[in-house]
Formats: structure tokens, C-alpha cells, sequence
């Protein structure tokens, strides 16, 4: 164990959640929780990405009275990644909703074992 | 005739989880391996944060020349008061661009996806309003305070993006999200009168071939992006900061627009 | 401001792990949907007011919009509740 867990509890936090996520991918049957799963990754993402920008004591990047020294503003790229990441998320969760629909009005059921188990039968 | 069915006895046999010995196995297997899996990840990332420079101060790796750079130079480069927008919609505004026919292109993927034909989206639009009132009085009339507000602080966004926090994407998800509103408590027969697969074609074209247009002059100017013709005005006025406020209104409408038909899609398959 | 820092963060795990353990797909969703408006908090803790505009309008809005969608189209709110059925089937 290296000395600074304890100074780096945000990015603790979001290994953490990406690993509550991956477990929802691999361990949930169900469409709609795995799609939580995914999101909930994407969420640990950003917070290890703006935990890396941050500064203590600094404040956003937004200019204030003219002053534009390095040294009183946190860091903006990982802010501007971070707000494309958001929006393409909600068009990621979009499409696997719409599969999902699909994969219903097929089906019948949520259920990722029975819909393969169904698939498996069809396709002898 | 009795060979399908024969056959069709043993794969329910095959596949009937709760008497095949060996996927109950499998499946007590796969639980136990994901399960070691994740928790080996946990211990690994763990180990690796704790070894990362401390959170907070300056001597991360991410804070280099090039973030000093943005910050020193930004204000009179872009004249962007909002050092993160002068960031995504001059410095990098090819990526936003990017970013922007990625909504267009997952909404006419959703429209492939859940399209239907006419008989059926009428037989939709029969059941989606089968388990609620039709005209609920109570949502309607807050729908009628709260809709304007919604809509006017999400244009307050897109048009201070350069100004203050806020810009195209979360001025457009405002907006959006207003729009859905109004769907939900008038229904679609009222929105149907101004926003038409035509609409969204229409305003979708024009802002992406806008923002194209207006970000690829530097081409034809010879790629001299810094040296623009267009004034960057004082900073802190609203007309300011060169092609940042048209840049911001066209990234606005798309996903303003987008969240409509994503929701309009969902609802009955069409817009 | 850590403090703070450390109960929302301590929040978005107890959020993260009830959405797995919770058996009926709608309160998943409205468990979601609050890991996003703290999420959102968040944000604002770490100095990108950008961002908590974004994902207060896109994260707790747009997404547990178009899930609940999902769930009305697939009609998974009846049947998540069958004792409310049976009430309406014996009336």
C-alpha cells in the first residue's frame, strides 16, 4: 500500500463504484439493471476525471476581475472532457433502451438467461 | 411432426436451469469467478490510487503547461469569460462538432430501431394513454406556469455559456427537458403543431452545417486559426468572444431537439 | 467543505450498491436518480458548476425520463406491484 489512499479518498470512492458497476454488468439478469451498471461506471469516469483537475483553494475557470495568472483557477480540460462524456452517455443509454424494447416486444422478457435460452432454441 | 417434438422435449430439457446438473455448476462458477474478479479490480485500482500523487495540489501530472496555457492566454485568445467553453468551442471545437453528429447520429439510429408503420402507431397512441387521465387539470395548470420558465432559463444558459457557467449542452438539456413537459401535460396534438420530423430535420441540418461552415474557415483562410476576422468584442458583453455565441446557440438547438425526439420516440415511435 | 465532501461520497456508495439489491425496477430507478442529483452536489464541491448544470438537467432528469419510458412501454409498473392489481381486478 503507497502512502497517499487516505489523501486520495475521491478517486478511492470511484474505483469503488466502478467496480459496484462492473459487478452489476456481470452479476444482474435483468436489461434495465445493467443498464444502470453501465451508467453508474460512466459516473465513477467522471468523478476520477474531475478529482484530477481539482486544486484546493482555487476556484472554477471562470475569470474573474481580469485575472488570468495559472495560479487561481483549477485545471478546465478534464471539466471540458467530462461535459461531452455526460451528453454522449445519455445517447449511449438511449440506444441500448430502445434494444431493450426490442428485445421485448421479441421476447417477452427481461431476463438476459431466457431470452439466450430462447435464442439457442430458435436457432437449431 | 414427432421429430420436433422430440426435439423440442429435449432442448427444454437441455436448457431448464433448475434440473441440468451441469449449467447449475456453470452458473455457481460464473458467480463465484465474477465475484473474485471484482474484488481482485477493487484491490488493484486501491493500490494504484494509493500510490498516486495526493489529490488537491498541484504537483499531479495533469496540471501542465498545457492547462496554464488555456488559462493565461484564454481571455484574449477566445475572449470566453468561461475559460471551459472558450476550451471546448474554439480550442477544441472539432471535437464538439464530433460530439454534436453523435446525438444526431444516435437519434436516427433509436428512429430505425423503434420505428412502426401507421396502423400501428395509432394502436401506440390508443394503449400509451390507456393507465392515465386524459386532460389531468392539476399538471396542466402548473405545466402552464412552469413550461416558459423553464424554457427562458434554459436560453439564459445557452446565450451566458461564454459568460458564465453553462453553454450549448446543458442549456439544450434544459430546454429539452422543458419540451417534454409541455408533451406530457398537453399531449401531442398540441406539440405536433410546431415540432414535425420536418422540424427536427430542418433545425438539425442547418445547425450542424452551420457550425461546420463557421469552425472550417480557418481552412480556407489557411488554417491561420488565430488571426480571426470576426471582432472578439469586450469581454463581459453579450455580443463578445468571436463565434463562441452562434456556436453555443447551434450545439443548443441539436440537443434540444434530440432529447425531444429521443422522448417522442420512445413514447410512440415516431416523432 | 470535506466533510461534506466525504457524506455525499459515502451517499453515492450506499445509492450505487441499493440499486443492485433492490427488487423492484422502479425504486432502482428512483435510486438512480437520487446518485445523480448527488452526483450533481458533487460537482459543486469540486469547483465545475458546468458539469452540475449538465447532470442536474441530463442525469437525474433526461436518463430517469426515458427509463421510466422503458418501463410504461415493456409494462414492467403493473406488474412491479400485484397487490394494486388485484384491488383494481376485484373492484
Amino acid at each position: 500500500m503507497g502512502p497517499n489512499l487516505l489523501a486520495n479518498y475521491g478517486e478511492a470512492v470511484s474505483a469503488v463504484l466502478f467496480c459496484i458497476g462492473f459487478t452489476n454488468l456481470l452479476l444482474q439478469n435483468n436489461l434495465i439493471k445493467k443498464i444502470i451498471g453501465l451508467n453508474i461506471m460512466d459516473s465513477a469516469i467522471y468523478l476520477f476525471l474531475a478529482e484530477k483537475g481539482y486544486i484546493a483553494g482555487r476556484v472554477a475557470p471562470i475569470v474573474v476581475d481580469g485575472v488570468t495568472s495559472a495560479e487561481s483557477y483549477i485545471n478546465p480540460i478534464p471539466s471540458g472532457l467530462v461535459l461531452t462524456g455526460i451528453v454522449v452517455s445519455v445517447s449511449v443509454t438511449a440506444l441500448m433502451l430502445s434494444l431493450t424494447i426490442r428485445l421485448y416486444t421479441r421476447y417477452h422478457t427481461l431476463d438476459l438467461d431466457e431470452i439466450s435460452t430462447l435464442l439457442k432454441k430458435e436457432g437449431r | 411432426m414427432r421429430h420436433e417434438k422430440e426435439r423440442d422435449a429435449i432442448l427444454d430439457k437441455v436448457y431448464d436451469s433448475q434440473r441440468n446438473v451441469e449449467m447449475k455448476i456453470f452458473r455457481k462458477l460464473y458467480h463465484v469467478t465474477s465475484i473474485v474478479f471484482c474484488l481482485f479490480l477493487i484491490a488493484l485500482l486501491l493500490v494504484t490510487i494509493s500510490w498516486l500523487p495526493a489529490s488537491g495540489t498541484v504537483e499531479r501530472p495533469v496540471n501542465n503547461e498545457v492547462s496554464s496555457r488555456y488559462i493565461e492566454k484564454g481571455l484574449e485568445e477566445t475572449g470566453a469569460i468561461n475559460i471551459v467553453a472558450g476550451m471546448i468551442l474554439d480550442y477544441r471545437a472539432f471535437d464538439t462538432l464530433g460530439e454534436s453528429h453523435v446525438l444526431f447520429v444516435a437519434t436516427i439510429t433509436v428512429l430505425v430501431l423503434l420505428r412502426l408503420n401507421k396502423t400501428e402507431k395509432h394502436e401506440v397512441e390508443i394503449n400509451d394513454r390507456q393507465f392515465e387521465p386524459k386532460n389531468d387539470t392539476i399538471l396542466q395548470f402548473v405545466a402552464t406556469f412552469l413550461v416558459p420558465i423553464i424554457i427562458i432559463f434554459g436560453i439564459y444558459i445557452i446565450l451566458n455559456g461564454h459568460l458564465g457557467p453553462g453553454g450549448g449542452f446543458s442549456g439544450g438539456a434544459v430546454i429539452g427537458a422543458g419540451l417534454v413537459l409541455y408533451l406530457n401535460a398537453f399531449g401531442f396534438a398540441k406539440t405536433e403543431r410546431f415540432f414535425t420530423e420536418k422540424t427536427y430535420k430542418g433545425v438539425c441540418f442547418f445547425s450542424l452545417s452551420f457550425y461546420c461552415l463557421a469552425k472550417s474557415y480557418s481552412f480556407y483562410t489557411g488554417a491561420n486559426h488565430l488571426h480571426s476576422v470576426i471582432p472578439k468584442g469586450t469581454p463581459g458583453a453579450i455580443l463578445s468572444s468571436g463565434l463562441i455565441l452562434p456556436l453555443n446557440i447551434a450545439v443548443g438547438l441539436v440537443v434540444a431537439c434530440t432529447i425531444y425526439a429521443f422522448y417522442a420516440m420512445f413514447r410512440k415511435g415516431g416523432f | 467543505m470535506t466533510a461534506f465532501q466525504g457524506i455525499l461520497m459515502v451517499f453515492l456508495i450506499i445509492c450505487a450498491v441499493s440499486v443492485s439489491f433492490s427488487k423492484n425496477l422502479l425504486n432502482s430507478i428512483l435510486i438512480y436518480m437520487s446518485f445523480s442529483l448527488i452526483m450533481s452536489m458533487l460537482w459543486i464541491c469540486l469547483e465545475s458548476p458546468d458539469l452540475a448544470i449538465t447532470e442536474a438537467a441530463v442525469g437525474a432528469g433526461i436518463t430517469s425520463v426515458l427509463f421510466f419510458v422503458t418501463l410504461k412501454k415493456i409494462h414492467a409498473i403493473e406488474t412491479a406491484k400485484p397487490g394494486k392489481k388485484e384491488e383494481k381486478d376485484s373492484e
